[in-house]
């Protein structure tokens, strides 16, 4: 009996933490739109989410575009096929690599930056102070970087497809001696728009997943150092999950 | 200004307040003392809507705040300021930007009346020039002075300390309480203070209310409340030795 009642209550905290959840982004959202509008708060998160990422995902997608030419070229000269290595490498970084490994490498960096302010102002009672001069935190704290991260994360997956396909390209065409019009020829042919799109939705909800998961692991943490480290962990391991299941998802009804 | 009626919280399933009936005398220095985890802090912060109770009501100028939510609670709020245990300074902003966010936020000033208002704070805390350092290169001290020109340059009508001088070395501890009382002298706020100092706090309170058991089992002026003939309290008061209650003579045990 202890073990149902045990599991009864795991679902009941469970199903009330995704509530929580829920209320907790939506009640961004709403407040968002009542003045005054925080446009240097955005800005200022668009810097951090978005440029001070970008040296990452660059450097994730040169590598990322390197390697899958380097595995496709081998794999596709088995049969014959490395006039389609172009395709191969912008199909792979467009509609799955890029959006994934830019939004995994956003995760581990932002992310888990927010995570780590928002946690320690909680801990410092700066978000009480907030409170206390009746300015809403989530307002003037959470929606910033939502929309920040709405933004910023499908320009760094744009970033990423670009930068992967060249690093393909270097390896594929200029070490490894392939064909340089039949590269990009292929992509030309093989890219459609809807593989486009695809990634760029995913995009745009990896980001909204990595802010809200990031920034509602930070205003509920725990009082202790010891609180704090355990979300920053729980937000970057429960961002990368959701990243990958609904990246699978998302998949399933594109195709 | 503000009473509380009937207050009871309940906290991880533990009783911290049991039916609080209290009523904080308008623009007098009213300290709260108990012992530790009696439930202080939990009080200080119902009055200001950072915790909510399970029953009873709070009331703040005519208005029960116990359950009020979102802008209604945000307008009441605009009377108060609080100085927390560890100044809950903004660590991104320098002192001057911390002390300005309120002017800027809430009253949307800008400019040189921004400058000149918090320059003014500071120098009444003493913090002159020291606008430039953020929170991390600052002193204890510092940073509480810099948390009570935050909570004043709105000039509020009341402002709660939770525990203004802990962790501040006696000699601090006796500048804080200084400029916290000729601030209050000053611009006749009502103050709510809780604190652990004692005897020092009945040298600088008008009124003094112990906390114990999820009650207020005492509430008084702070030289009648050395006059109490309950012995718990007599011992709780009186475990340093002696006190000086304001405008009184020295008091023991």
């Amino acid at each position: 009996m202890e073990g149902i009642a045990r599991i009864g209550r795991y679902t009941i905290d469970l199903t009330e933490q995704m509530g929580r959840m829920m209320l907790f982004v939506l009640s961004s959202f709403a407040w968002l739109t009542r003045p005054p509008f925080r446009v240097y708060q955005i800005v200022k998160q668009l810097n951090f989410i978005g440029y001070k990422s970008t040296f990452v995902v660059v450097l994730t997608a040169v590598f990322t575009g390197m390697v899958l030419a380097l595995q496709g070229h081998y794999t596709l000269r088995k049969f014959g096929s490395e006039a389609v290595l172009g395709s191969a490498v912008a199909l792979s970084i467009i509609r799955e690599l890029g959006p994934v490994l830019a939004a995994l490498m956003v995760t581990a960096r932002a992310g888990s930056a927010m995570t780590a302010e928002i946690g320690i102002m909680r801990i410092t009672e700066q978000i009480d102070a907030l409170d206390t001069m009746a300015i809403n935190p989530l307002q003037y704290l959470i929606g910033p970087k939502l929309v920040a991260s709405l933004i910023a994360v499908p320009l760094l997956v744009a970033l990423f497809d670009v930068v992967g396909i060249y690093g393909g390209y270097v390896v594929g065409v200029q070490l490894l001696n392939g064909n340089e019009g039949a590269y990009w020829s292929s992509i030309e042919s093989a890219v459609e728009w809807k593989d486009v799109y695809g990634g760029i939705l995913k995009s745009i909800s990896f980001g909204l997943l990595i802010s809200w998961v990031c920034c509602y692991k930070g205003f509920h943490t725990k009082h202790s150092a010891e609180g704090l480290g355990t979300a920053t962990t729980e937000a970057v391991v429960l961002s990368a999950v959701l990243i990958l299941v609904w990246d699978y998802f998302l998949t399933s009804v594109l195709l | 200004m503000i009473k509380l009626v009937g207050v009871e919280k309940t906290l991880g399933g533990q009783p911290v307040l049991r039916g609080v009936d209290l009523t904080i005398p308008e623009g007098k220095l009213t300290t709260i003392i108990g012992g530790s985890g009696s439930g202080k802090s939990v009080l200080l912060k119902h009055m200001i809507g950072l915790m909510q109770p399970d029953r009873g009501e709070i009331w703040i100028d005519g208005t029960d705040i116990a359950h009020l939510k979102g802008k209604a609670l945000n307008e009441v709020r605009k009377k108060f300021a609080m100085l927390f245990q560890n100044a809950a300074l903004f660590d991104s902003m320098t002192v001057f930007e911390n002390v300005a966010f309120p002017l800027r936020e809430k009253l949307r000033l800008k400019g040189e009346v921004v400058t000149r208002r918090v320059e003014e704070k500071l120098g009444q805390v003493g913090l002159a020039g020291m606008g430039h350092k953020f929170p991390a290169e600052l002193s204890g001290g510092m940073r509480k002075r810099a948390g009570l020109a935050r909570a004043l340059v709105m000039e509020p009508e009341i402002i709660l300390f939770d525990e203004p001088t802990t962790g501040l070395d006696p000699l601090l501890a006796k500048s804080i309480h200084d400029l916290i009382v000729a601030m209050q002298q000053q611009f006749k706020f009502t103050a709510v203070m809780v604190s652990h100092e004692i005897p020092e706090i009945f040298g600088l309170s008008d009124y003094v209310a112990m906390l114990k058991n999820g009650r207020i089992i005492e509430m008084a002026p702070s030289n009648e409340f050395v006059k109490t003939t309950d012995e718990e309290i007599r011992e709780f008061i009186f475990v340093a030795g002696t006190v000086t209650p304001k405008g009184l003579p020295t008091a023991s045990l």
